[in-house]
């Protein structure tokens, strides 16, 4: 990198973004020409409920990988709001599509938070059925999702369940660093030119494992979609009243048949990209320092005390709330049973097959041959 | 001198870099993390970033890209991830490296090094544990090599950087902290031919990469029971190196074929089928084979464990073929 060019990229990012923003860092409640929300003081309480929940289950997820008890964990940390505003703005009919790392919208959809532990504790492959919750599984694979939901979104279309207040909209998750990828691109262009009812959802945490924001994009993520030929905006991630109001009006848009949009949600994430990882070795601590001033928990928490919705009795209650669901739900993964090593052979295919049938038989008489083995 | 896989690929590619200009290290995560599985630590400290290059999340676009500069006159080593994630750069590997020779009727050549994790073990699930060199070694115009040792693992990129064709090199994630003894001057490394790496009379164990440990330990146990099992290293997928499988098997008469990959319709199944077609009439039993489970990589680990080829397996392989 030239002098002048990493100039001009360190004013970039000491720039202010520009996105849609209805609660600063302090707490102020600020207004947008465009977007708007009107909560009633129990709906704001509930929201800070969901945000606290959330973040104290993933503290908890992270702490039971450290102690041995899941294979990895991927923390939502500090991209609560994102996850919870958008999850929120979905409608019951509205169909998502994870990464692998929104435990937060799994708990809007009101699925059982242990599933995800359950997952990446190798008890099962994901509990939840992915139909019945309008929520897909988890996607291991980058940005390959964001296939899934256009064609997902192109069969709603073809369905004729758009063009209404009760249409059906299709949510694809993914990252900063997925819209590197071929097949996200593939996505845009085929939401595109099939008007598909989908609203892309981009967290843009800023780092994909090591690589910065600056190794995928000279452009805002946003400004891409323009290029593709549908509507991009971009909103302060940690801020879950302007995202649920950007991401809310892109799926009512998308419902109304009206095509796709492109929200890029501007967040850090705050922890490790996954517990394999050590973002020490690529990022510095006070660029960490400068992301915990934006908190999306702590803006809430002033703003919602400065009107008065909230008191210290009430945000004593919603952390020992959440603290007691911690511990439940740390309880119950402790119990969860380790699976019997043939379930190996089950789900490879639906009715079996000769060779996998034959493998499984083997390895069950060889299990059986060690004494006290149960069956 | 004492040392890792994972600091033997990392002192290859120092002296690659420092001996050649035109190398240069390219692929996610290679720069300031120092590697996915950390390789290539400390090498954007001494090459700067023109040589060590982070790259976007685009795997097709950076495997092209080293194949643009490979015609253009560089030699670049591309590492990606994992296997599985070489998928998504698949058609420029097959379509593009593996044909442009043929394609531009013998003008042009694509001398890229392609280094990648193979196989499974981690823990890491069936989206980024699976053991598909057998898969590339089906293709025509590339050379897979496989290296299992820490002299391998020194060895092989310098003939691979050398050689005017792509080549492929599968590092299997469960050997880089494997430990070695290395001579202080490297000696010259061939990339086409197996190797023995260990004596033998009463079998022969064939294997290469991530199951040499397992392949190591049972024929440690077999010794126990007076077997004596003779392990060829393959070291490279293609072109198979006939003649060192052939003659060890014409001495022992016995051939066991180990596999991380699956049975139906790979290297394995190859190996089997030459030593058939070569040395029918020197086999004294079937040639069997040691896979891993037809099932994808589970995540849990025991399940893991449980799915791919363990030194119990290949030891009573081993004795149903010698009858001991």
């Amino acid at each position: 990198m030239t002098r002048a060019s990493s100039k001009r990229a360190a004013a970039a990012q000491a720039a202010e973004p520009d996105f849609v923003q209805l609660l600063t860092p302090d707490g102020q409640r600020v207004t947008h020409p465009e977007y708007s929300v009107d909560f009633s003081d129990e709906e704001l309480r509930g929201l800070y409920r969901d945000l606290v929940t959330v973040r104290k289950l993933d503290a908890e997820a992270t702490a039971l990988q450290r102690q041995g008890e899941l294979g990895i964990w991927a923390s939502l940390l500090g991209q609560e709001a994102a996850q919870v505003g958008s999850g929120r703005a979905l409608r019951e009919q509205d169909m998502a599509f994870p990464t692998y790392r929104e435990h937060g919208v799994l708990y809007c959809r009101g699925i059982d938070p242990i599933m995800p532990l359950g997952l990446f504790r190798g008890v099962d492959q994901g509990g939840w059925d992915p139909i019945a919750n309008k929520f897909g599984i988890y996607t291991i694979v980058i940005g390959a999702q964001t296939l899934h939901a256009t064609g997902y979104a192109m069969g709603v279309a073809k369905d004729g369940k758009v063009g209404g207040d009760e249409g059906e909209s299709v949510i694809a998750y993914f990252g900063d660093g997925a819209t590197s990828q071929g097949d996200v691109n593939e996505a845009f262009i085929f939401a595109s030119v099939y008007n598909a009812p989908i609203v892309f959802f981009c967290q843009n945490n800023q780092y994909a494992i090591s690589e910065p924001l600056t190794r995928q994009t000279r452009v805002p993520l946003y400004q891409r979609a323009s290029g593709f030929g549908f509507p991009g905006i971009r909103v302060d991630g940690n801020d879950v009243l302007a995202t649920f109001a950007v991401t809310r009006a892109a799926l009512d848009n998308a419902r109304h048949g009206n095509g796709p949009t492109l929200i890029e949600a501007y967040t850090y994430r705050m922890g490790a990209h996954t517990t394999s990882d050590d973002p020490t070795r690529y990022r510095v601590a006070s660029e960490v320092e400068e992301w915990q001033a934006k908190d999306p928990i702590l803006r809430l928490r002033k703003y919602l005390e400065s009107t008065g919705l909230i008191d210290e009795a009430f945000v004593t209650e919603v952390d020992a709330y959440a603290r007691e669901e911690a511990v439940k739900l740390r309880e119950r993964v402790l119990t969860l049973p380790d699976p019997e090593p043939g379930e190996m052979f089950k789900h490879v295919y639906p009715n079996g097959s000769p060779e996998v049938d034959q493998q499984a038989a083997e390895f069950a008489a060889y299990h059986a041959s060690f004494e006290g083995a149960h069956s | 001198m004492r040392t890792t896989y994972r600091e033997a690929v990392r002192e290859a590619i120092r002296e690659a870099m420092r001996a050649d200009s035109r190398v240069f290290l390219m692929g996610e995560d290679v720069g300031r993390y120092g590697g996915a599985f950390g390789v290539s630590l400390g090498l954007l400290e001494e090459f700067g970033p023109d040589r060590i290059r982070d790259t976007p999340l685009s795997e097709s676009a950076f495997t092209g890209a080293g194949i643009g500069a490979a015609i253009g006159g560089m030699r670049p080593i591309v590492e990606i991830m994992t296997v599985n994630f070489s998928l998504l750069a698949l058609d420029q590997i097959m379509n593009n490296a593996a044909t442009l020779r043929h394609m531009s009727n013998g003008q042009i050549g694509v001398p890229l090094v392609i280094r990648m994790t193979t196989g499974a073990g981690r823990q890491l699930a069936a989206q980024h544990s699976h053991s598909l060199e057998g898969w590339y070694s089906h293709i025509p115009g590339l050379r897979i090599l496989a290296p299992a040792t820490v002299a391998d693992a020194r060895g092989m990129l310098a003939p691979a950087l050398a050689d005017p064709d792509p080549v492929l090199i599968f590092e299997h994630g469960s050997l880089y902290n494997t430990e070695g003894e290395l001579p202080e001057s490297i000696p010259t490394c061939d990339i086409s031919s197996a190797a023995i790496g260990r004596t033998g009379t009463d079998v022969t164990v064939i294997t290469y990469g991530g199951t040499m440990p397992a392949v190591i330990s049972a024929a440690d146990e077999l010794a126990t029971l007076g077997i004596s099992a003779e392990v060829v290293d393959l070291r490279v997928l293609r072109p198979l190196n006939d003649a060192t499988i052939m003659q060890s098997v014409r001495k022992t008469h016995r051939a066991v074929v180990v596999d991380e990959g699956w049975r139906s319709g790979s290297l394995s199944a190859e190996v089997s089928a030459r030593i058939t077609e070569q040395a029918f009439f020197d086999l004294d039993a079937p040639v069997m084979r040691v896979c891993t489970e037809e099932v994808p990589i589970p995540y849990a680990k025991h399940l893991e464990e449980a799915a791919l080829p363990r030194p119990e397996r290949i030891v009573r392989t081993a004795r149903e073929l010698v009858g001991r």
